[in-house]
C-alpha cells in the first residue's frame, strides 16, 4: 500500500494513500468535528462542519471526503476554521428547535455538545424565517419531527444503504429542503418497516422511538393487573451504557435487579423463549428437509425483516419459518400455560418487553395470529432505551445494583438461546440442536464459527448425519436484498438462512441505546455487545436449547410435540402480502 | 457516409449552392437568392412560421418559388428585432417582419430586385444607400466562431452544415491525427471552459485520457440555467452538429465511445433539432460505429434536465443523468477521474464544443490568436437589461464593457445614465461605471469580484436600486440551492433576509459588516460552486455601491425609488390638473380630492402598485 507523507497542524503524519483528512487526524488523536459524517454509511461532505484549512487550497475542504495528498499541509484548528464552525454551527441553530430541555435526545445531542465545544453564546444570531415544523407520528413505532432535523441525512444513508428500504429522502430544495417520504406521505403509510435504524444514526433528536413508558407505569400502577417482563439477549449486553458503563459490558444481574425494584411482578427471560423457538424452527427445518418442503428455510424472529418481505419479498413468504418470534413465543406461554400454573385470568395479565428493537413495537400489535384466543401475546414493547428512562426515572442507582436472577419458570436459558442476540445466533442454535437431532449423536464443537461475526453475508456448509446443509447468515436488509436477488437468479442456493434485519444482528438493533458517529467509528459497537453472549454462552453447562430442563417440562406437560397440535397453535403463526406505498 | 471521400462529396455539392450567402453567385444556378427566416425560440414565438408560410404563398404566386430558397435558421443575435429576415446575396436585413409584410418583400425584393427600403432594419438604411447586417454597429465588432453557423444554415440539414466544412475536423482527427496530438492542439489554442469555470479543456481532456479504464464517456452540458443567457440554446438550436462533431472528437481524444447530452427539457426546440441532427448523424454514418471506416465507434444520446439550476453544477449533473437528486458531490475525485457512473469522462459545455471544429480545423494557434493572453478566443454574451440591442453577441476576450454596451449593444435606451453591469448570471457581481473599461476575460472579471461565468451581461441604469439588484440575484440562489450543504442552504436564506431587512428600511449599520462576513463563509465552505459563489452580487454591490446601502440604512431612502417598503407615491400639486383619472383607477380608494381639485394620495392606505402613475395624463404623480 503506497503510503502518503502529510503535516496536520505542523505535525508529520504518515497514512496511506487514499485516507480522509479526518482519518488522517484521528490517527494523530485529533478528533475533528463531524454531524454528517457516519463512517462506512454517510461521507457526502455536506454539513461542512468538518472543515479544515490546506495550504494553497482557496477555500475550506471538508475533511471527511478530502483524501489526502504527499505535502499537504493541513490546519484543522486555524483563526478561519474555528470561525467557520462558529458560524456554521449558528446557522444550523438558526433553522433548529431550540427546545432543548423537552428532547429526548438532550445530553446525547451531537449538536449540542458541539455548541458546548464551540461556546455558542447566542443561539439566534441568525434567527429568521423557518419552515412548518413537520412533526410525523403516523408510524407505529416512531417519531420524525423535523424542527429539530440538521438535513445531514444520516437517516438517509442507513436506510437506503445498509437497509435498502429507502422510504426516506431529501425533498423539496434550497432552503425548503427536509427529509421525508415521497410526497409528503408519512412514515405509517410508506413500506417503512420500522427497523429504526434512521434512530440510531440520527445525531440529533429529529427522529426517536415512540415512547410507550407510560403504558408500563400506568399498568405497574394498576392494582388489578398481573405485570410481568421479559427481556430480549442483547438487552443486557448494551443497557449499560445508559449508565456510562463501558460498551460490551454484561448487566444480565443488574437488570433483573432493575426490574424489580421498578415493580414487575415476575422478571422473565427472553433467552429461553429463544429456546422454545429453536424447538419449534428445528423441527420445522428437519420436517421440510426431509419431507421436501419450501426451502430454503428462513429465519422469522426478526420482525423488520418479516416486514421486509412482506412488503418488497413477498414470494419468499412461503420460506418464511411459521415460528413465531421469541417475544411472541414468552407472551403466549406467559398467557396460556403460565397464567393456568397460577391460576391467572390471562386478561389481568400485562405483558411488557424489553427489546432492542423498534420494530418490536408492532409486532406485538400484529393481528396475524399473534394472540391466542383473542389475546394479545403481549401489550407493549419498549427499547432499551426506554427501559433506561424507566430506571432513571425509578429513581434507581443502576451502576450499584446488587446482581440478581430471573424468575422462573422461564428465568434459565440454555447458552444456544442467549446468542440470539447476535447475528448468526439463531442459525447456531438451530444446527447445534437439528445436527443432534439428525444424527442422534452429540456434537463435538458446538461453535459454529463460520458464521459467527459481523459481516453481513456469511455462508457455510455443514454436514449433519449424511447430508450437507448450505447456510447463510445475513444481517442488514440490503444485504438480504442481495441474497434473495441472487437466490432468484440462480446465483445461491442454500437449505437454512438466517436474517436479520440490522447489520449485527439485535445487539445493533434500532432501540439499542445511542452511540456518537465517533464512538461508532473507532469502536466495532455491535462486536463488543456480541462478545457478552458470546462469553455467556461459553461458561454456561446448558448450551443446547433441547436439553433445557424448562423446555423439556413445558413440552410434556403442555405442548406436546412440536410443531404440532398444542405447540403449532400456540407457537407459530402466518404472514401475509403487504402493499408497496 | 463510410469514408472521407463521401464526405468531400457533399461538400463540393454543396459548397457551391452556399456561395449566395456570402454575397456571390450559386455556380450551379439552383438558387437566385437564400431567404434566412430566424427560427430561434423569440423569433418562433414572435410567429416566424408565419411569416415562412406566408412566404411560401407569395413566391408561389409569383412562379418564383422553385428559385428562391428559404430556411429556418438558428438565432441571429438580434433578438430584440425580431422576427428578422435575411435576404442574400444582399444581406438585407429586414427586422420585426409581419406575415402583412411578406407580400411587399416577395414583391419588391424576391421578384423585383429591390430591397424594400421602409421594411429593413432602420440602421442599414442611409438616405439611398443600404448597407447589409453585417455592416450595423450590433454584428461589426463581433467575431463569430462558436456561433458561425448560427443563422447561416438550416440547423434541420446535415448537408448545409458539412458545405460549411462540418465533420471535416472529425475527419481529419480520425484519418491525421493521434489522440494526444487532439489533446495538444486544444491544450495550444488556451480554450477554457465557458460554462462558467473557465478551467483549460485541453488540459480536462488530458487528465480523462489519461486515466485507464474500460468505459469512459463523454458528456455535454446543454443545462443553461442562467435567468438570461441563452447563448447554449441559440447553438444546439442553429448548429447542433457542431456540437456533435466536437464531442466525437473529444471521445476519439480520451477514448470514450459514449455521449450524453443533458439539454433542459425547457428548451424543446434545441431538443428538437438535436434529435434530428443526431438522427442524421447516425443515418450519414458520423455517429455510430466505425466512422469514417477508421473503426472508431462514437455515439450520442440525450438526457433531459427537469430545469434545476443546480444541474448546470457538473457532479450534479451527472448525479441527474444517473437517475439521482441532482445534487453535487465534493470534488476531489473529478469527473475526468470518476465521473458518470463512476467512469472518466470529460464534461464540457455546449460554446466550449462549438469551438473545437474550428480549433481543428485552423489550429491552436488560430484560435490563441484573438482574446487574451489567458483567456483565448471569443465569448458569447447575453445582453439583457436596460440596453437597446437585447440579444445574443460574440466578441473576442479583451473587448471593453464599454465596447459591448455603447457600440454593439447600442446603449442604454431613452437617455438613462449607465449604472451599472451584472456579468456572470446569477452569482456574478455588478460592475460599476468606473470599471466600464476593464477588458473582459475570466482573470479581470474576478478581480473585480465578478465573473464571466456563462456569459450572462444585464446592463443596469439609474432607475434600478443595487440593493434590490443584490436581494433579486439571491432569491434566485435560495431558491435553487440544491440544499445539501448548511452554508449554501441556510446561509444564503439569512442572507438574503439581511438584505430584505435593509431593503424594508429595518437594517442597521452593523448589517453590512455582518453581511460581508457571512458572505466569506458561504464562499469558503459551501460544498460546490453554486454556494461558492452565490454571495457575489452582495459582496460586489456592498463594494461598490455601500452608499445606496447606507441610504437604506440610515436615510431610510431607496435612491432609484424602487424598494417599495421605502418609497411613496405623491402627487405633485403644480401638476395635478383634479380630472379624477387616478381616482377612479386605484384599487384601495387611497387617492382624495374633488374633481379639479388637487388630489391626494394617503400614504398609510397606498399599497404602491403604481397604477396611478400610469394613469395620470399630466405626469403628476411620482414615485419618491
Amino acid at each position: 500500500m503506497s503510503m502518503v507523507n502529510l503535516k496536520i497542524n505542523n505535525m508529520d503524519v504518515q497514512v496511506p494513500a487514499g485516507t480522509t483528512i479526518l482519518e488522517a487526524a484521528s490517527s494523530l488523536n485529533l478528533k475533528i468535528p463531524t454531524l454528517c459524517y457516519l463512517k462506512d454509511i454517510n461521507a457526502i461532505g455536506a454539513c461542512r462542519i468538518c472543515v479544515v484549512e490546506i495550504k494553497g487550497v482557496k477555500n475550506l475542504a471538508a475533511s471527511c471526503v478530502y483524501p489526502v495528498a504527499e505535502g499537504m499541509e493541513i490546519s484543522i484548528n486555524s483563526e478561519r476554521v474555528l470561525k467557520s464552525r462558529k458560524t456554521n454551527l449558528e446557522l444550523v441553530l438558526s433553522t433548529h428547535n431550540r427546545r432543548c430541555l423537552s428532547c429526548v435526545r438532550s445530553g446525547e445531542c451531537e449538536l449540542q455538545e458541539l455548541c458546548k465545544d464551540y461556546g455558542i453564546e447566542n443561539e439566534t444570531v441568525f434567527a429568521g424565517h423557518n419552515f412548518e415544523e413537520i412533526y410525523d407520528e403516523s408510524a407505529k413505532h416512531m417519531v420524525r419531527d423535523n424542527s429539530r432535523c440538521i438535513v445531514c441525512r444520516r437517516c438517509v444513508a442507513v436506510c437506503s444503504k445498509n437497509q435498502a428500504v429507502s422510504v426516506i429522502g431529501a425533498n423539496e430544495r434550497g432552503f425548503k429542503t427536509h427529509i421525508g417520504c415521497a410526497f409528503g406521505a408519512g412514515l405509517g403509510e410508506v413500506e417503512c418497516i420500522g427497523c429504526g435504524q434512521c434512530i440510531n444514526v440520527c445525531p440529533v433528536g429529529a427522529i426517536y422511538e415512540k415512547d410507550e413508558t407510560d403504558k408500563v407505569w400506568a399498568a405497574l400502577h394498576n392494582p388489578t393487573k398481573h405485570v410481568v417482563v421479559q427481556t430480549a439477549p442483547s438487552i443486557r449486553t448494551a443497557l449499560g451504557e445508559e449508565f456510562g458503563m463501558p460498551i460490551g459490558t454484561n448487566v444480565q444481574g443488574k437488570m433483573a435487579a432493575a426490574l424489580r425494584r421498578i415493580g414487575f411482578k415476575h422478571i422473565f427471560d427472553t433467552d429461553v423463549a429463544a429456546d422454545f423457538t429453536i424447538m419449534e424452527e428445528a423441527s420445522e427445518f428437519i420436517e421440510r428437509f426431509t419431507a421436501g418442503g419450501t426451502l430454503p428455510l428462513i429465519t422469522s424472529c426478526s420482525p423488520g425483516w418479516v416486514e421486509y418481505c412482506e412488503r418488497f419479498y413477498p414470494e419468499f413468504i412461503p420460506n418464511l419459518s411459521s415460528c413465531k418470534s421469541p417475544q411472541q413465543m414468552l407472551g403466549a406461554l406467559i398467557k396460556t400455560y403460565y397464567a393456568k400454573q397460577k391460576g391467572i385470568d390471562p386478561k389481568d395479565i400485562y405483558m411488557v418487553t424489553v427489546m432492542p428493537c423498534t420494530a418490536k413495537k408492532y409486532e406485538v400489535a400484529r393481528t396475524e395470529g399473534n394472540a391466542v384466543e383473542g389475546i394479545f401475546d403481549c401489550d407493549v414493547s419498549i427499547t432499551t432505551r426506554e427501559f433506561a428512562r424507566m430506571i432513571k426515572r425509578a429513581g434507581i442507582d443502576f451502576v450499584n445494583l446488587p446482581e440478581e436472577s430471573f424468575d422462573n419458570p422461564f428465568g434459565e436459558s440454555s447458552g444456544a438461546g442467549d446468542i440470539f442476540g447476535r447475528s448468526g445466533g439463531v442459525m447456531e442454535a438451530a444446527l447445534r440442536t437439528a445436527s443432534e437431532w439428525i444424527s442422534g449423536k452429540p456434537l463435538e464443537k458446538l461453535e459454529f464459527e463460520e458464521i459467527r461475526g459481523i459481516k453481513g453475508i456469511k455462508e457455510a456448509t455443514y454436514k449433519v448425519g449424511d447430508h450437507e446443509v448450505k447456510v447463510a447468515v445475513v444481517a442488514g436488509l440490503a444485504n438480504a436484498s442481495q441474497v434473495l436477488e441472487d437466490i432468484k437468479a440462480g446465483k445461491r442456493d442454500y437449505h437454512f438462512i438466517e436474517i436479520m434485519g440490522c447489520l449485527g444482528g439485535c445487539v445493533n438493533g434500532g432501540g439499542q441505546p445511542i452511540q456518537t458517529a465517533r464512538t461508532r467509528a473507532m469502536v466495532d459497537v455491535p462486536g463488543l455487545r456480541a462478545s457478552v453472549l458470546n462469553n455467556q454462552d461459553k461458561v454456561k453447562k446448558l448450551r443446547l436449547s433441547h436439553e433445557s430442563p424448562i423446555v423439556k417440562q413445558v413440552y410434556a406437560d403442555y405442548l406436546g410435540e412440536p410443531g404440532k397440535g398444542k405447540a403449532h397453535d400456540i407457537l407459530h403463526t402466518h404472514y401475509t402480502k403487504k402493499e408497496r406505498f | 457516409m463510410k469514408s472521407l471521400q463521401e464526405l468531400k462529396a457533399i461538400y463540393e455539392r454543396m459548397h457551391p449552392m452556399m456561395a449566395v450567402r456570402g454575397g456571390g453567385q450559386d455556380s450551379t444556378n439552383t438558387y437566385e437568392r437564400h431567404v434566412l427566416v430566424c427560427g430561434g425560440t423569440g423569433c418562433i414565438s414572435s410567429g416566424c412560421q408565419k411569416i415562412v408560410d406566408a412566404m411560401h404563398e407569395e413566391l408561389k404566386k409569383h412562379g418564383k418559388d422553385e428559385k428562391v430558397q428559404i430556411i429556418k435558421t438558428g438565432c441571429f443575435g438580434l433578438c430584440a428585432l425580431g422576427p428578422i429576415v435575411i435576404v442574400y446575396p444582399e444581406e438585407s436585413f429586414y427586422s420585426m417582419v409581419t406575415p402583412e409584410c411578406v407580400g411587399k418583400i416577395v414583391e419588391g425584393h424576391l421578384v423585383g430586385g429591390n430591397p424594400v427600403k421602409e421594411l429593413l432594419y432602420e440602421e442599414t438604411v442611409k438616405g439611398d444607400e443600404i448597407t447589409s447586417l453585417s455592416e450595423t454597429g450590433f454584428y461589426k465588432k463581433q467575431m463569430r466562431v462558436s456561433l458561425r453557423n448560427c443563422g447561416v444554415i438550416d440547423p434541420e440539414n446535415i448537408e448545409e452544415y458539412i458545405a460549411y466544412e462540418g465533420y471535416a475536423a472529425l475527419g481529419k482527427v480520425l484519418t491525421e491525427l493521434k489522440p494526444p496530438d487532439v489533446i495538444q492542439i486544444i491544450k495550444d489554442s488556451g480554450i477554457r471552459g465557458r460554462g462558467g469555470g473557465g478551467f483549460p479543456t485541453g488540459i480536462k481532456w488530458g487528465f480523462a485520457a489519461m486515466v485507464e479504464s474500460d468505459q469512459k464517456y463523454i458528456a455535454c452540458n446543454a443545462d443553461e440555467g442562467d435567468p438570461g443567457a441563452f447563448m447554449d440554446r441559440s447553438i444546439l438550436e442553429g448548429d447542433p452538429h457542431s456540437v456533435l462533431e466536437a464531442m466525437a472528437i473529444a471521445g476519439y481524444a480520451i477514448g470514450a465511445n459514449r455521449g450524453f447530452i443533458y439539454v433542459r427539457a425547457e428548451y424543446p426546440i434545441a431538443i428538437d433539432r438535436l434529435i434530428i441532427a443526431i438522427n442524421q448523424a447516425r443515418e450519414y454514418g458520423v455517429l455510430g460505429t466505425n466512422i469514417f471506416g477508421t473503426g472508431f465507434d462514437f455515439d450520442v444520446e440525450l438526457r433531459l434536465g427537469a430545469g434545476a439550476f443546480v444541474c448546470g453544477e457538473e457532479t450534479a449533473l451527472i448525479a441527474s443523468i444517473e437517475g439521482f437528486r441532482g445534487e453535487p458531490r465534493p470534488r476531489p475525485p473529478f469527473p475526468a477521474v470518476k465521473g458518470l457512473f463512476g467512469k472518466p469522462t470529460v464534461l464540457n459545455n455546449v460554446e466550449t464544443y462549438a469551438n473545437i471544429p474550428q480549433i481543428i480545423l485552423k489550429g491552436g494557434e488560430w484560435f490563441k490568436s484573438f482574446g487574451t493572453e489567458k483567456s483565448a478566443g471569443t465569448k458569447v454574451f447575453a445582453l439583457g437589461g436596460k440596453i437597446k440591442n437585447i440579444g445574443l453577441v460574440e466578441v473576442p476576450m479583451g473587448i471593453t464593457l464599454r465596447e459591448i454596451i455603447e457600440e454593439i449593444g447600442g446603449g442604454i435606451p431613452d437617455g438613462k445614465q449607465f449604472k451599472a453591469a451584472q456579468t456572470g448570471g446569477p452569482s456574478g457581481g455588478c460592475i460599476p461605471m468606473s470599471l466600464i473599461d476593464t477588458k473582459i476575460d475570466y482573470d479581470n472579471l474576478l478581480e473585480i469580484g465578478s465573473m464571466m461565468g456563462s456569459g450572462g451581461l444585464i446592463v443596469m441604469d439609474e432607475d434600478n436600486c443595487m440593493v434590490d439588484i443584490a436581494k433579486f440575484f439571491l432569491e434566485f440562489t435560495v431558491e435553487e440551492s440544491c440544499g445539501k450543504c448548511t452554508p449554501c442552504r441556510v446561509g444564503t436564506q439569512r442572507l438574503y433576509e439581511m438584505l430584505e431587512r435593509i431593503s424594508e428600511g429595518k437594517g442597521c449599520l452593523e448589517d453590512i459588516e455582518k453581511m460581508k462576513e457571512l458572505s466569506a463563509f458561504i464562499k469558503e465552505n459551501s460544498l460546490c460552486g453554486l454556494g461558492q459563489t452565490a454571495p457575489n452580487p452582495v459582496l460586489s454591490t456592498l463594494m461598490y455601491f455601500e452608499d445606496e446601502y447606507k441610504a437604506h440604512i440610515l436615510d431610510k431612502k431607496c435612491p432609484a425609488a424602487v424598494c417599495e417598503k421605502l418609497l411613496s407615491i405623491v402627487v405633485v400639486p403644480e401638476k395635478c390638473k383634479g380630472c379624477t383619472l387616478c381616482k377612479r383607477v386605484c384599487p384601495v380608494d387611497c387617492i382624495i380630492g374633488e374633481t379639479k381639485e388637487i388630489h391626494v394620495i394617503e400614504q398609510d392606505k397606498c399599497i404602491k402598485c403604481g397604477a396611478c402613475i400610469d394613469k395620470c395624463p399630466f405626469k403628476a404623480i411620482i414615485k419618491q
